[in-house]
């Protein structure tokens, strides 16, 4: 930033004041911008040091001092990792999870959401206050019922348990999309009513289609969800054939237990996916979910 | 409209209540049967002592009785899991805050930035804890080989007992961007006449902050406050993929006992019973949070608007 460059603001009329204040101003974006790229690198570290570690040899790890970029870049390690470990399964198998999830939120959600945004029926208030009410309910309670239903019901290691849940909407993706329906002027429903659409046709035709910024962040939020969640799938899968990338990851932790640059490679591949759908959406995320913390 | 009888509506009304009760069936079904029902279920459980195998037998509140006389472990886990909370939280709240003001700041590529503190937070899970069991290996992990360029020998982080609990304190913090984009939310929420304002009086930028920023943006750090706590008293996979409670279980947090007690003992009753206390705890604190809310929340509807 230029000291030169006149600034519209500065109506000041003394000339001493106005180069302080300019020095002032100089001095103080300069901390800014040393202030935010000195944590910029703190943060960037552990995901750097990993990427570097993923592609070093096996005995260039141990090295002393280390390498911050390593000479020769070892690619062969992301091979080995897919050979050793049927890390593709478990990402397909992350992936298969991913999609049905994102299907069920995606029947349940527009639907739950409208209903409360637009419908009037008696009740509906109360009902929505335990909609948010349950997002509070803690998991850990859940649990063992719902395991010893899936139990009885001969579900597990089946998918079914990671599945079936998002077809029921989840209470968060649900407050989301009512509070941006409200947003949009009830004019357009009426008009279409006018023109004889039923209410479920105004859903599909009018509503869903103005509400791709919500449908973005609910698929983007149940991807990164499906994609980390660790402790359910710990619970109902034990087929290694069936493993997730999670749980295929947590058993890589046990098998290769110094071979650091394999257990970082197979870190790596598998936040990847994580990072490219991050950079794409993260514009939408980042705003979603702050308007989302505010108006709770 | 909640009061109104189905008898006095017209046929339209009634047509669209029906339409909104189908709406939310989906919703309904799914609380009855994932939430409601298994919250039942699991205090039927709790009194109950069952391995999975055999028909439960009813116990009375023995379960109860024995996690409070008789059972070291579930004091050793309540200790870890409050020690994190009363680190981690009031941690994670003020570096998030002061990440936010920074983020605030009005200069240039601030995008950029935004992005890079925000994508630790959607990064979780088994990948997250191997990085950092890596970064913060005692003799090979950058932590330390940084620590020891200032000349400062680094702990052994996960692997000593008194370290092990505040790495995972570290290791969260990490993902303080992810409360820092809500806070910024609530900052670029605060009107600017009110700064501009302060400015003609001559209030210096601490001033400001103290009089106009935090007040405002209580309601913000009070949605944090629950949500970083009622997150904190859940940590499970970081105990169980880094140090499955270790060393001499420093870090065996609550939800790995009870994970340990259901799945690996097969001691359902007295997982439930564990399930319950913790979700006691976790509401007798966040109504605590709430009552003493009124005192330093402030609700900007419910004063006078500033002019």
């Amino acid at each position: 930033m230029s000291v030169h460059k006149t600034h519209p603001v500065m109506l000041r009329t003394t000339v001493q004041p106005a180069r302080a204040w300019r020095l002032g101003r100089l001095l103080r974006t300069s901390v800014i911008y040393a202030a935010l790229i000195v944590l910029a690198i703190m943060f960037m570290i552990p995901l750097f040091w990993m990427i570097s570690t993923s592609l070093k040899a096996r005995f260039e790890v141990f090295a002393y001092p280390p390498e911050i970029i390593p000479s020769n870049i070892q690619w062969g390690n992301f091979r080995e990792i897919f050979t050793r470990v049927p890390l593709g399964r478990y990402m397909l198998n992350t992936l298969l999870l991913v999609v049905a999830n994102i299907v069920g939120q995606l029947f349940s959600v527009p639907l739950v959401a409208y209903a409360f945004a637009r419908l009037r029926f008696p009740g509906r208030e109360t009902i929505f206050f335990i909609v948010i009410a349950t997002m509070m309910v803690p998991g850990q309670v859940t649990l063992i019922p719902l395991y010893t239903l899936y139990r009885s019901l001969g579900l597990v290691d089946t998918y079914w348990p990671l599945i079936l849940p998002s077809f029921f909407g989840n209470p968060f993706f649900i407050f989301l999309m009512r509070q941006y329906i409200k947003t949009i002027p009830r004019d357009l429903d009426d008009a279409a009513r006018i023109d004889g659409a039923g209410t479920w046709s105004i859903l599909y035709r009018i509503i869903l289609p103005l509400c791709i910024p919500p449908l973005t962040i609910i698929m983007v939020y149940q991807f990164l969800w499906t994609w980390n969640d660790f402790l359910e799938p710990l619970i109902y899968i034990s087929d290694t054939s069936m493993y997730t990338l999670q749980l295929g990851l947590s058993m890589f932790r046990g098998r290769f237990t110094v071979e650091w640059h394999l257990l970082m490679a197979a870190a790596l591949v598998s936040v990847l996916p994580q990072l490219i759908i991050y950079f794409f959406a993260q514009r939408r995320l980042i705003g979603g979910i702050a308007s989302v913390g505010l108006k709770g | 409209m909640a009061l109104q009888s189905w008898r006095t509506m017209s046929r339209r009304d009634r047509r669209e209540a029906f339409e909104g009760y189908l709406g939310i069936l989906p919703w309904l079904i799914g609380f009855v049967a994932f939430t409601a029902g298994p919250l039942l279920v699991s205090l039927a459980l709790s009194f109950t002592q069952w391995d999975i195998v055999r028909p439960p037998r009813w116990v009375g509140l023995a379960n109860y009785v024995r996690m409070f006389t008789d059972d070291q472990l579930f004091r050793t886990s309540l200790r870890v899991t409050f020690s994190y909370v009363l680190l981690s939280v009031p941690l994670q709240l003020i570096v998030g805050l002061a990440l936010a003001l920074l983020l605030n700041a009005n200069v240039r590529g601030m995008n950029v930035f935004r992005t890079i503190f925000y994508l630790p937070a959607v990064l979780s899970g088994v990948a997250v804890a191997l990085m950092w069991i890596w970064i913060l290996h005692p003799d090979l992990g950058v932590a330390n080989g940084i620590l020891s360029v200032f000349g400062i020998k680094g702990p052994g982080w996960f692997w000593d007992q008194r370290w092990a609990l505040p790495s995972v304190v570290l290791m969260r913090l990490w993902a303080v961007g992810g409360g820092a984009v809500i806070y910024l939310a609530g900052l670029q929420n605060i009107p600017p006449h009110l700064y501009e304002a302060a400015s003609i009086d001559g209030a210096s930028s601490w001033r400001k902050f103290w009089s106009i920023t935090l007040p405002l943006l209580t309601p913000t750090l009070f949605f944090q406050l629950i949500t970083i706590m009622i997150d904190a008293f859940r940590v499970f996979t970081e105990a169980y993929v880094i140090t499955k409670g270790g060393p001499l279980n420093a870090t065996y947090f609550y939800m790995l006992y009870l994970y340990e007690e259901a799945f690996q003992n097969f001691n359902m009753g007295y997982a439930a019973a564990l399930g319950w206390v913790l979700t006691i705890i976790t509401a007798a604190a966040a109504l605590v949070l709430f009552r003493t809310s009124n005192r330093w929340v402030f609700y900007e509807d419910s004063e006078e608007r500033p002019v």
